[in-house]
């Protein structure tokens, strides 16, 4: 256990994984209510895209990767909204040129050494002190952003056309929210990686879904589940030595399985 | 008189079909009109221009004497009960913390519900007789415990104009009944504009003091009792008629040939 919490880079990556997957669990309860588990499938692989642009670059792809998902999450809401083409075709569409572009960048940028396999499913070890910095504060500025658009938030996926009627600029908050998942998904991928990303996004929210009746509540659910799949998951990894980010998503989906297996009693009793 | 809705030359064009064609229309401040007309008549889009929600092709809208997007805005004129307002039956909110969304538009960005709000939303749900209701989740209340909960979100803003998107449609007999009972009686207390989209000849001609029959254009103005030769006009067939009074009695007219 000493030699566990000394070391540095384990500290890190215990921090860094605290604090993403407390970040995801918030968020979790919006795209689950707001029916977005594909749109977050469509932002977190377009990233991807974005990642291999800053490589060619010599650019810091969490940067380049942050650009491209928030072009791609204003362009999906803007698809969404303008009604030209189907919502999940137009995600299809944006998600694939993305992570064709990613694979053209990395292919012009003949460097073979990059870990690219690290930015596909999460290497939240190898998290630099520079690195926590950037994701906690970019975790911390989405997350109080959140908070303070809670009610809002709220309002728009109980009912869109009333939130307006209400007098909430209701173009705005799409919007800003879609950044926010667009924030949410960059930082995540550290932890898990662009292709798991997705479970982060929706696991907690249908987990609290099944154990809250109260979305406040929810919302505490949803967070306490995602950092504490987090925590045993790293711990499970480090023991076993398999890689974190998809032991963390095994565990998330463990615990989803049996609050839905306790929902489900809790109904027949 | 005051008005409360203006329409002139009307068009409204929705994914390139005419939803609505060169309507001109008045309603009266303080008048309780029904709006009558078969599916896709734009019956719906009618409110949703009032409201700002679709936007005029050609002509204008004046709610108030103010373009709608105005009077949104500032929130407090106008409620309104959309056709389905719950579109996740298990939505992990209470009756309460619905009718105060009504609210937030005027509690503004960035700020928490007051107490006044809580009480006004409070108030709402007494109106509406259901403050036992408060605290259940709104996914658990009956379909008409749900409407009145919607109807008190509506008027919870205290507005002038009430819009009802056919109020009473997913209800039994008895429980129509109440509504538009609720419905005339919250006009009279608080002094409501009210617009209703209803299917329910009988019930609209029992309280309202105007009908405007839409079919893509507006047909008629005027008040009840109801033309037989106005409503065909309206739905382009035989209509039956079905009236409830003392003594239910149905008038059937077959159709020729």
């Amino acid at each position: 256990m000493d030699e566990f919490l000394s070391a540095g880079f384990l500290h890190r990556a215990f921090l860094a994984g605290v604090v993403v997957s407390g970040l995801c669990g918030v968020l979790s309860v919006f795209v689950v209510l707001r029916k977005m588990a594909f749109i977050g499938v469509g932002i977190s692989h377009s990233a991807f895209g974005g990642v291999a642009l800053g490589l060619v670059m010599a650019m810091s792809p969490f940067w380049t990767g942050l650009a491209f998902a928030s072009m791609v999450a204003l362009l999906i809401e803007w698809a969404r909204s303008a009604g030209k083409v189907e919502e999940d075709t137009a995600i299809g569409i944006l998600f694939s040129a993305s992570m064709a572009l990613g694979v053209i960048f990395l292919h012009l940028s003949r460097t073979y050494n990059v870990d690219v396999f690290g930015f596909l499913f999460g290497n939240i070890l190898a998290v630099g002190k520079e690195q926590l910095w950037e994701v906690s504060l970019l975790a911390l500025g989405v997350a109080v952003c959140t908070i303070c658009l809670f009610k809002e938030f709220v309002f728009l996926s109980f009912d869109e056309a009333m939130a307006w009627v209400s007098g909430l600029p209701v173009t705005f908050l799409r919007y800003f929210f879609s950044i926010l998942l667009a924030l949410t998904v960059i930082v995540s991928i550290y932890l898990v990686g662009i292709v798991l990303v997705e479970a982060l996004l929706v696991i907690p929210g249908a987990i609290s879904r099944n154990l809250a009746r109260e979305i406040k509540r929810m919302t505490l659910v949803s967070a306490s589940v995602a950092v504490a799949a987090t925590v045993v998951g790293l711990g499970i990894s480090y023991w076993l030595d398999l890689p974190p980010g998809a032991v963390i998503v095994a565990v998330l989906c463990g615990g989803f399985f049996l609050a839905a297996l306790r929902a489900r009693k809790a109904r027949m009793s | 008189m005051a008005l409360a809705v203006e329409m002139r030359d009307l068009t409204v064009t929705y994914n390139g079909h005419v939803a609505l064609e060169d309507v001109n229309l008045e309603i009266e401040e303080g008048k309780f009109v029904g709006i009558l007309g078969p599916n896709g008549a734009g019956k719906s889009t009618l409110l949703k221009a009032i409201l700002g929600l679709v936007k005029p092709t050609k002509g204008k809208v004046l709610v108030f004497g103010q373009l709608p997007e105005r009077v949104i805005g500032k929130g407090g004129l106008v409620g309104y009960l959309p056709q389905r307002p719950l579109n996740n039956p298990t939505f992990p909110v209470t009756a309460l913390d619905v009718v105060l969304m009504g609210r937030y538009g005027k509690v503004g960005l960035l700020r928490r519900p007051t107490p006044q709000d809580r009480e006004l939303a409070m108030k709402a749900l007494e109106r509406v007789g259901i403050t036992h209701l408060a605290t259940r989740n709104i996914g658990e209340l009956s379909g008409g415990e749900q409407q009145r909960v919607f109807i008190a979100r509506a008027i919870c803003v205290e507005p002038r104009l009430l819009m009802l998107d056919e109020p009473t449609v997913s209800l039994d007999a008895c429980a129509q009944d109440e509504l538009y009972e609720l419905i005339a009686q919250l006009k009279e207390e608080m002094e409501l504009t009210v617009l209703m989209v209803c299917h329910d000849v009988g019930a609209i001609s029992r309280h309202v003091d105007d009908v405007v029959c839409i079919n893509r254009r507006v047909h008629l103005h005027q008040p009840p009792p109801l033309g037989r030769i106005g409503l065909e006009q309206t739905f382009g067939c035989s209509v039956e008629y079905l009236f409830h009074g003392e003594v239910p009695h149905r008038v059937v007219r077959s159709h020729d040939g």
